[in-house]
């Protein structure tokens, strides 16, 4: 563990930014907050497609618990709604949780499974929930101790 | 070490909204007719309380006054609740984003001739089996989502984008749209019950002068408040029940006024969940969505920054003017064709990217022309 986290710190000081990949966002379903989960070719030499996958749907899979319209949100508004929203106040919307939830979930993967493949996930939330950009980094040429971890897809797990 | 102010991204958004306490709140850029409805509920309401309220009271019941001002602090409650939140703006796009879209677009429409106007940029996507055509803004240089629309007076693309109402001093969208549905019920509620109080007020006056031969004239305040009362009640009782009907029919005004999804060979709405009750819970009692223009969030100025993204930027000419925090005004370059991509502030987390290649072609004309059949980025639906 302590290895991928240094991996992520090395990755912005001796890696040099290449290319953005932008994931856009998948409407089949309405406006939910949805991407696609296609592959995109740039990543095809970097990181492995299921993990890739499982990455997208497990966000995907987030938010529509966030943007889930059931018992818990009828709740959420009535009390909103007779405390004139003075209850945010106190407490946080699930969306927030949720939210949260999001950020600590990508910091993990880009520790674990994408900075060591050169990559680096943004949290959608600040794209605007558009896009999520994946950062792809070419390694400067220092073939020093630093991580490398641009050029190889085989140290991955 | 020289101590200075921090500066917050709202000081750097793009648009012509105006904020206020130090970003946490946020309106749009006219905010004289808002004032006007502020006076028109406050000064009506006190002249209520008043004048109204002691005779009611005495001659009838306390609970009246009490429910009045319940309702009172109801409804400037969802009033400045619709007016200071964000509607659901859509940050625009950061260069890299904007040159990816770009790319894509030219990918897609192949050559174009010069001298051959390029054509409209329309993504069509598939939203519960019915097609829908979606626009490029040239302005925030993305593709909006479905129910999507750019305001003019805000300059901003809002998430389902209802309108921009005056009265409230600000654009109705995705996150304030139910605060601006209870705003209108209420009012109507409190503009009948008020018409309603005062007219009782004058037949119970006039009954006991008639019986006890007093010659009085109706106290002005209680003509007044009629006729404000009279000509509210008609365009807001109008206004909620015009709402009502859009919202069991999950519609937005926007939509409407354009007719998107009425005539015959249109698409159906492909939002509506077809049940009239489903329809009002979707938006109603959805979840709060959050923000994501986070205005009061800091402007990152060095390199070691949590954020990935903003690895390789060197922002410091971000901070080199730190606006005011008693400027009302908002961020003052407003990115849109012509100017060129150094000029252009950071947008959200403020990033630059110094190396970015200005290789963006600008079309001449927004508008989608006629001459060349457009071209048409299918995407393909998992």
């Amino acid at each position: 563990m302590a290895t991928e986290f240094h991996n992520l710190q090395e990755l912005r000081h001796s890696a040099s930014l290449a290319n953005k990949v932008f994931i856009q966002r998948d409407y089949t379903d309405g406006t939910v907050c949805k991407f696609q989960t296609k592959f995109p070719s740039e990543l095809d030499s970097r990181i492995e497609r299921t993990l890739f996958e499982d990455t997208v749907k497990m966000l995907n899979n987030y938010y529509a618990e966030a943007e889930k319209i059931g018992g818990q949100s009828y709740i959420e508004g009535c009390l909103a709604c007779l405390t004139v929203y003075l209850v945010f106040l106190c407490i946080e919307t699930r969306y927030d949780k949720v939210l949260k939830k999001i950020s600590r979930y990508i910091q993990e993967q880009n520790e674990k499974v994408y900075a060591p493949r050169g990559l680096l996930i943004t949290d959608p939330i600040e794209r605007g929930m558009r896009v999520i950009e994946i950062s792809v980094y070419e390694d400067r040429g220092s073939s020093g101790s630093s991580s490398g971890s641009s050029t190889t897809s085989s140290s991955g797990r | 070490m020289i101590t200075r102010k921090v500066t917050r991204k709202w000081e750097k958004l793009p648009g012509k909204n105006t904020f206020c306490c130090d970003g946490r709140v946020m309106m749009g850029r006219q905010k004289g007719v808002f004032y006007l409805t502020l006076f028109l509920i406050v000064g009506t309401c006190s002249l209520f309380f008043a004048f109204e309220c002691p005779y009611l009271a005495v001659h009838l019941s306390p609970a009246i006054p009490v429910f009045a001002v319940l309702l009172f602090v109801f409804v400037m409650a969802m009033l400045l609740r619709t007016s200071f939140s964000d509607p659901g703006v859509l940050p625009r796009a950061l260069p890299e984003e904007a040159n990816f879209i770009e790319m894509e677009i030219e990918a897609a429409n192949g050559n174009v001739m010069a001298g051959q106007r390029p054509p409209p940029r329309i993504k069509n996507v598939q939203i519960n089996n019915q097609i829908v055509k979606l626009k490029y803004c040239y302005t925030c240089k993305i593709f909006r989502p479905p129910r999507a629309s750019h305001c003019s007076i805000c300059d901003n693309c809002v998430d389902r984008f209802d309108h921009h109402c005056p009265w409230v001093g600000n654009c109705v969208g995705k996150r304030n749209y139910r605060y601006f549905y209870l705003f209108t019920l209420s009012l109507s509620l409190l503009t009948i019950y008020i018409f309603a109080f005062n007219i009782v007020h004058v037949v119970l006056r006039e009954y006991r002068n008639i019986f006890e031969h007093v010659v009085s004239l109706t106290p002005h305040c209680t003509v007044l408040e009629v006729l404000v009362c009279f000509f509210t009640l008609w365009s807001v009782v109008g206004l909620t029940g015009f709402h009502t009907y859009l919202i069991s029919l999950n519609q937005t005004t926007n939509e409407d006024i354009k007719g998107s999804w009425s005539g015959k060979n249109r698409v159906q709405n492909p939002y509506s969940h077809k049940s009239i009750i489903k329809n009002c819970c979707e938006v109603l009692c959805s979840p709060t969505y959050p923000s994501v223009l986070d205005r009061r969030g800091v402007m990152l100025e060095d390199l070691s920054s949590p954020t990935p993204s903003d690895a390789s930027a060197a922002s410091t000419h971000q901070s080199s003017n730190p606006v005011s925090q008693t400027t009302k005004s908002s961020a003052p370059l407003i990115p849109n064709e012509h100017t060129p991509d150094e000029a252009k502030p950071g947008i959200g987390s403020g990033t630059q990217k110094s190396t970015s290649s200005p290789k963006e072609e600008k079309p001449p004309s927004p508008t989608s022309p006629n001459a060349v059949a457009p071209a048409v980025i299918k995407e393909s639906s998992h």
